[in-house]
């Protein structure tokens, strides 16, 4: 086990180097400079900002210096959104609010969609399982910002009848803020949950063992709950593990939408804005937390199904 | 066969017609059975593939799969009509009055689960009262009947630790867990290489021995057939073509299918220049069945009448009955003289 942890922490590490590579060239690639706005600096002060920034010197020299900084724990500060102040520190304030209305989201994206699943493989070709299946296919098919909208016309007062829900994110509000994001948010996770069980579970419902236990005198709840799902979990928690990831980091039209003040939209921001170091830092997070929940769900896979065995080849 | 109750009839399928609703048509597996089970006997079902042994055994089950539908005939277990049973009595019924076991032991239990969980779980599906200890102790108790050492251990195992042979007998302890009248054995050996399937069948033989419950044994392997079972019934094309004793039915055969299939198996005590005779043409094609005699495209012995129509059961010994127009037509010579 522990050889199997060097291994992945391993892989882990050039990974996250070949991201940051990458992303750091790319990056410098794309015309433009964090110094533009509508009043344009004068020639002068531009210099002694790049200069001041390192921004003169060039790009692999650049890279080299930031890889440096990086093995030191130091990600840099922010050029342009917030000036001067330290990307750790802005990650450290956004990720929260992102992460809370994620994790609600994922939260009722699973608790819906994996049941739901359940339902139409067991109720295949019936009219539960059309239904489910245009819903699920409209889930996937809709962007999220036509979802928010929806919402937003519905319940937060655009027909002027219901205005349950706030149209802005305000914690201030309690729980009434949180219902119209992450229900936008966990739209599209939800249906697609529901599609990977439903065609996961249909896989199993029709192995041998199912069999067994309709013999053995088992409830359908029983077999499909006990024996089928945890079969048909795999495909689920393959899926599942880096949407996490994204998840927690907030979703930027959402954010847009909402106007949370959360690392997804601030990601975007940073992009729009040529603000290299947040750039750099919130690519480095979001990949790091990603190459986590794989081995988390390596980890899953070994609980689910305990054929799996991590350390011979279980990549 | 047991002492006690041998008038006492444990199963009672009569003119039992399963069919399947394909877009292409009904496919009738099963075209009006009847047989009788008393308790304690086992009865060897033989036929080809797709000739409905199966689909007649998941019936009793009310396990057929859709589109399969029982559409007529009765069965009756203890004296109670199984087709009437609401999906709640079903549930209850399959496990505990009758349990199955299946070809493939490699595939029929849960690869997820220890096997320890789903004894425990067979039992406890029955006997609610039942602690979580008694049942463990219950399960281990059967699981060393039916051959297996180490039990504690064993236990909690999954079914990826345990062999072809070890599975099935995992899977004859779950089936017998909740003691049930009935067994159903769906090719329990065909899946298995020869010494284990003796080890299997020896285990079913000393089993039925000692609990004296009845047995259906479905396969295809005669040899199995003459090892174990009390009597056969012979099915071809979802109709019963020949049913007795089993002696009867090794040393007088009364149809063509039933000789054929004996030509066909290798015995020990062939000569040497002999050789198998292999049953000529092809299984029927279930969507279009052939008037008359299902067999009768096939049969070496064929009449005009044979194609035209189906022959009625014609007793040629004690309990033992044949549909063929041969011994109709035997029959009535016999009557004549």
């Amino acid at each position: 086990m522990s050889k199997y942890f060097a291994k992945r922490i391993g892989m882990a590490l050039v990974t996250i180097f070949l991201v940051t590579c990458l992303t750091f060239l790319l990056m410098n690639a794309v015309p433009g400079s964090p110094w533009l706005s509508e009043k344009s600096p004068s020639e002068a002060t531009l210099a002694a900002l790049n200069a001041k920034y390192g921004l003169d010197k060039p790009v692999h020299i650049q890279l080299m210096k930031y890889l440096g900084n990086l093995i030191k724990g130091d990600f840099g500060v922010s050029l342009k959104m917030q000036k001067n102040r330290a990307v750790t520190s802005i990650i450290a304030e956004m990720f929260p609010v992102s992460a809370k209305i994620g994790a609600l989201a994922l939260t009722w994206a699973v608790l819906v969609g994996v049941p739901l699943g359940c339902l139409a493989a067991f109720k295949r070709g019936k009219f539960t399982d059309s239904v489910l299946r245009v819903v699920c296919t409209l889930g996937i098919s809709m962007p999220s910002f036509v979802v928010a909208s929806v919402l937003l016309v519905t319940f937060a007062g655009g027909l002027a009848v219901l205005k349950i829900f706030p149209t802005i994110f305000d914690p201030a509000l309690g729980w009434r803020s949180y219902v119209l994001p992450c229900f936008s948010l966990g739209f599209y996770p939800m249906c697609y949950t529901a599609r990977q069980t439903r065609s996961a579970m249909l896989d199993s419902l029709n192995q041998e063992y199912i069999k067994t236990a309709r013999a053995k005198g088992l409830k359908n709840v029983k077999i499909i709950f006990k024996h089928a799902l945890r079969n048909a979990l795999i495909p689920v928690i393959t899926y599942l593990g880096p949407q996490v990831a994204f998840t927690l980091c907030g979703g930027f039209v959402v954010e847009s939408v909402f106007s949370i003040p959360g690392l997804g939209r601030y990601f975007v921001q940073s992009i729009q804005n040529r603000d290299y170091p947040v750039i750099m830092g919130t690519t480095i997070f979001l990949a790091t937390f990603i190459i986590l929940m794989n081995v988390v769900v390596d980890l899953l896979y070994k609980v689910a199904d305990p054929r799996i065995n991590l350390t011979k080849g279980g990549e | 066969m047991s002492e006690q109750n041998t008038d006492k009839k444990l199963l009672e399928v009569k003119d039992l017609h399963v069919s399947f609703f394909t877009p292409a048509g009904e496919v009738k597996a099963v075209g009006g059975i009847s047989y009788d089970l008393n308790y304690g006997e086992v009865m060897g079902v033989v036929g080809e593939s797709g000739s409905g042994k199966s689909q007649e055994a998941y019936s009793i089950m009310g396990l057929l799969q859709s589109p399969g539908k029982v559409i007529g005939g009765s069965i009756t277990f203890e004296g109670q009509d199984v087709l009437s049973f609401s999906k709640e009595e079903m549930t209850s019924f399959r496990g505990s009055k009758v349990a199955m076991i299946f070809q493939n032991p490699m595939t029929c239990l849960n690869p997820v689960y220890t096997i320890g969980n789903q004894l425990v779980e067979a039992l406890r599906a029955h006997d609610k009262s039942i602690s979580k200890a008694d049942a463990e102790k219950r399960a281990m108790e059967m699981m060393e009947m039916v051959g297996i050492n180490n039990v504690e251990k064993r236990m909690k195992q999954y079914p990826h630790e345990f062999s072809g042979g070890m599975r099935q007998r995992v899977m004859i302890a779950m089936g017998l867990i909740c003691h049930p009248q009935l067994l159903i054995a769906d090719e329990p050996t065909t899946a298995l290489d020869v010494t284990i399937q003796a080890q299997i069948l020896e285990l079913m033989k000393e089993i039925q021995k000692k609990t004296k419950m009845g047995i259906i044994f479905i396969t295809h392997n005669l040899g199995v057939v003459a090892d174990i079972c009390d009597k056969v019934s012979v099915m071809y094309a979802g109709k019963i073509v020949e049913q007795g004793p089993v002696d009867d039915i090794f040393y007088e055969p009364a149809h063509p299918y039933t000789m054929g299939l004996l030509r066909s198996m290798p015995r020990v005590d062939a000569e040497s220049y002999e050789r198998l005779i292999p049953i000529e043409g092809t299984p029927v094609d279930m969507l279009n069945p052939p008037e008359g005699c299902p067999f009768a495209p096939r049969c070496e012995k064929c009449m005009k009448i044979c194609l035209k129509k189906m022959p009625p059961y014609v007793e040629v010994g004690p309990n033992h009955r044949s549909a063929c127009w041969l011994r109709v037509q035997e029959q009535m010579n016999k009557e004549e003289n």
